[in-house]
């Protein structure tokens, strides 16, 4: 199991050596100490390894990650996961903003809040905040599943496309076009399905959960609507 | 007697005919209207600039004899792997989607012909343009739509866009008639919705976050690729100079005669700047920075001829973008088809109602029964003739300035035919010393 301390071997040499790895390589575990906030590790993973990153990281940590799962023993900066492909990230702390921006998909698990625009215009990944989520959240969200915990700020969903949110507590308000809509029973098995794959099943009971989605009249420009923007 | 003579009627300047009819259709319609193209106003251009030539204090080159080298480097800066064109002419960024399959492969066949590159657009990258595009810019676009970095990894060099000279600080805009299955499969998307690009990156603000932007790129390609920064022509100086701040190989700078798939016609006709009034100040900061030469300057918005292309180089830039010139030399506009331009209710050179899908060149649209008239190997030898066309024009000029590469024009080979060409050239008005704003009258 290699160990790579960030104090010493540059960031460059690491993502390097991590995109080198050949398919079907033994050394599927990978240990990262000393990441200081660094940004940019265990960015364009593409294998399925698992790497471990104990400590803070800075912005786009495992950005555009393809089958790896990354596990970041910390917080994160800015765009955690973005345009994530497949694969698990897991932030045990706290997300700044942008996380899982653009994801297409894979599993987004964050254990404490994200900030705000947590999955900005996300297309396609799943992503699960076990905390709160800031204002302009799933801003032009298109595809994929945001589960939240707690509450969501301000303009939650503006201008949303055809993701589903699922939000346990309260919303300080929705975007335009966002609605509620009734939490039937293929979304409640939907948030099962992705809290047991985020392996946090059973802590929460997904009927708690609201849902929200698209009313879709923003969909073709209608000048009428021209004072919902 | 006879009756007073009347005065010969007399339309306004002011509400002339153009005008008096979209005020006609704001008022039926209550929309501003939306059109593809760059401004179709006058503007100042590079038809106020003409070049001294050699004479006695010059020593010219023989034409068709002695060499004058056209080839430029992108991206010596940082990446790895930079870019070799041939010659200085490269293909802008247009996307799939607001162009037909047969239009991106027209335009990838006759760019590789000449040994240039072509640029993706909104929409992600086509097996059609990644395969007859020997070299291919990505670009990085604030939507993200089809950004993958399989594509990231099998590009040539990556454009981070932050704006186009058409429309800076406005998005992108594909309406749902153009919003085929294909489009929709690639920019996750339902079929026949109204595409909105957003007009700012999702997951960073600011130079500052863009440098850290910038290093994810370059870890996920492992430095290989040349980075670009291309922006709409707004304040060319300082976006210049923060785009060398923030580490790109290459900037992009687009002059607001640069066309659009779609955008509304006063965000086109108003905002930004003609591509002649930005080109100095772009390599003024490179030069304050002591990045000119090392950081590549590529410029475009209203290239139409070797001379554009001789002049934009003259004035600092390293190779220049066409969009619009392409288009036009695969098809587009052509008066072969004034008939169904007529039954579009335009005539052929004014059409640009390209949101709508209907380019009976099918060039611009998604309609299959459209783009099939497009043949892409006939396109790409069209275009690759106009380049051809182009670089000999701009070998043409460089010769007789006595230059032995184009890279070798300068500001010293120019003058200006009108006080505002002068002042923004910053070149001497024509049979005087006199250079508007820098020196005295």
């Amino acid at each position: 199991m290699p160990e790579i301390d960030l104090g010493v071997t540059p960031l460059r040499e690491l993502n390097g050596a991590l995109h080198k790895l050949p398919k079907d390589t033994n050394e599927t575990h990978w240990v990262i100490e000393n990441p200081a906030g660094g940004h940019a590790i265990a960015a364009g993973l593409d294998a399925p390894l698992t790497v471990d990153i104990n400590g803070p990281v800075g912005y786009y940590c495992a950005g555009m990650n393809k089958l790896a799962t990354v596990q970041i023993h910390g917080s994160a900066g800015v765009g955690v996961a973005e345009n994530m492909m497949s694969g698990f990230v897991h932030v045990s702390g706290d997300a700044s903003q942008a996380a899982g921006a653009t994801g297409r998909g894979g599993l987004l698990r964050i254990d404490g809040n994200a900030s705000s625009r947590c999955g900005i215009s996300m297309k396609g990944i799943d992503i699960v905040v076990k905390g709160s989520v800031g204002h302009m959240s799933a801003f032009m969200a298109q595809a994929g599943n945001l589960v939240v915990f707690g509450d969501a700020g301000d303009a939650l969903g503006d201008s949303i496309y055809e993701a589903r949110l699922f939000v346990r507590g309260n919303i300080k308000s929705l975007g335009a076009d966002c609605i509620e809509k009734e939490m039937r029973d293929e979304h409640k098995a939907a948030v099962h399905d992705i809290l047991t794959r985020a392996g946090v099943n059973g802590q929460i009971d997904p009927s708690e959960f609201k849902r929200y989605g698209s009313a879709r009249k923003l969909y073709n420009f209608n000048v009428d609507h021209a004072g919902e923007y | 007697m006879d009756a007073t003579p009347i005065t010969t009627p007399r339309k306004s300047a002011t509400f002339d005919d153009y005008t008096l009819s979209e005020i006609r259709r704001a008022a039926a319609s209550g929309i501003y209207d939306i059109r593809g193209g760059g401004a179709k106003r006058k503007l100042p251009n590079f038809d106020d600039l003409l070049f001294l030539g050699a004479s006695m204090s010059r020593y010219p080159l023989e034409g068709y004899r002695e060499k004058c080298s056209t080839d430029v480097w992108l991206g010596t800066r940082f990446a790895e792997k930079p870019i070799h064109l041939k010659i200085p002419v490269t293909i802008a960024g247009m996307s799939f989607g607001s162009l037909s399959a047969q239009a991106k492969e027209s335009l990838g066949r006759g760019a590789s012909k000449m040994g240039t590159s072509t640029t993706t657009g909104d929409g992600g990258m086509t097996e059609e343009e990644r395969g007859h595009s020997s070299i291919l810019v990505y670009q990085l676009l604030p939507s993200r739509y089809g950004m993958n970095p399989d594509d990231l990894r099998r590009a040539d060099a990556i454009e981070v866009v932050i704006g186009q000279g058409a429309k800076p600080g406005g998005g992108g805009m594909l309406l749902g008639q153009k919003i085929s299955d294909r489009v929709a499969h690639m920019r996750t998307l339902p079929k026949g919705i109204d595409q909105r690009s957003a007009c700012r990156h999702p997951d960073w603000t600011g130079p500052d976050d863009l440098e850290i932007k910038i290093q994810e790129l370059r870890e996920i390609t492992d430095w290989q690729k040349p980075i670009y920064i291309k922006v709409g022509a707004s304040r060319p100086y300082y976006d210049t100079a923060l785009a060398v701040k923030s580490g790109a190989d290459v900037v992009v700078l687009d002059g607001m005669q640069g066309g659009t798939a779609a955008t509304q016609e006063v965000f086109i006709e108003h905002i930004g700047l003609p591509l002649l009034s930005a080109i100095r100040p772009a390599v003024q900061a490179l030069q304050d920075l002591g990045m000119h030469r090392k950081v590549q300057l590529i410029v475009s918005g209203g290239i139409r001829t070797g001379a554009d292309v001789a002049k934009a180089l003259a004035l600092g830039a390293d190779a220049v973008a066409i969009g619009t010139g392409a288009l036009a030399a695969i098809g587009d506009n052509d008066p072969a088809l004034e008939e169904e331009y007529r039954k579009l209710g335009t005539t052929a050179g004014a059409y640009d109602d390209w949101h709508e899908g209907k380019c009976p060149a099918g060039i611009n649209t998604q309609n299959p029964e459209l783009s099939v008239r497009l043949d892409p190997e006939l396109g790409g030898r069209r275009l690759a003739n106009y380049l051809a066309v182009l670089t000999l024009e701009a070998q043409t000029i460089a010769r007789a300035c006595g230059k032995s590469h184009v890279h070798n024009l300068e500001p010293e080979d120019l003058v200006a035919l009108t006080v505002e060409a002068a002042a923004m050239a910053q070149v001497p008005l024509a049979g005087t010393q006199w250079v508007p704003g820098l020196t005295g009258a």
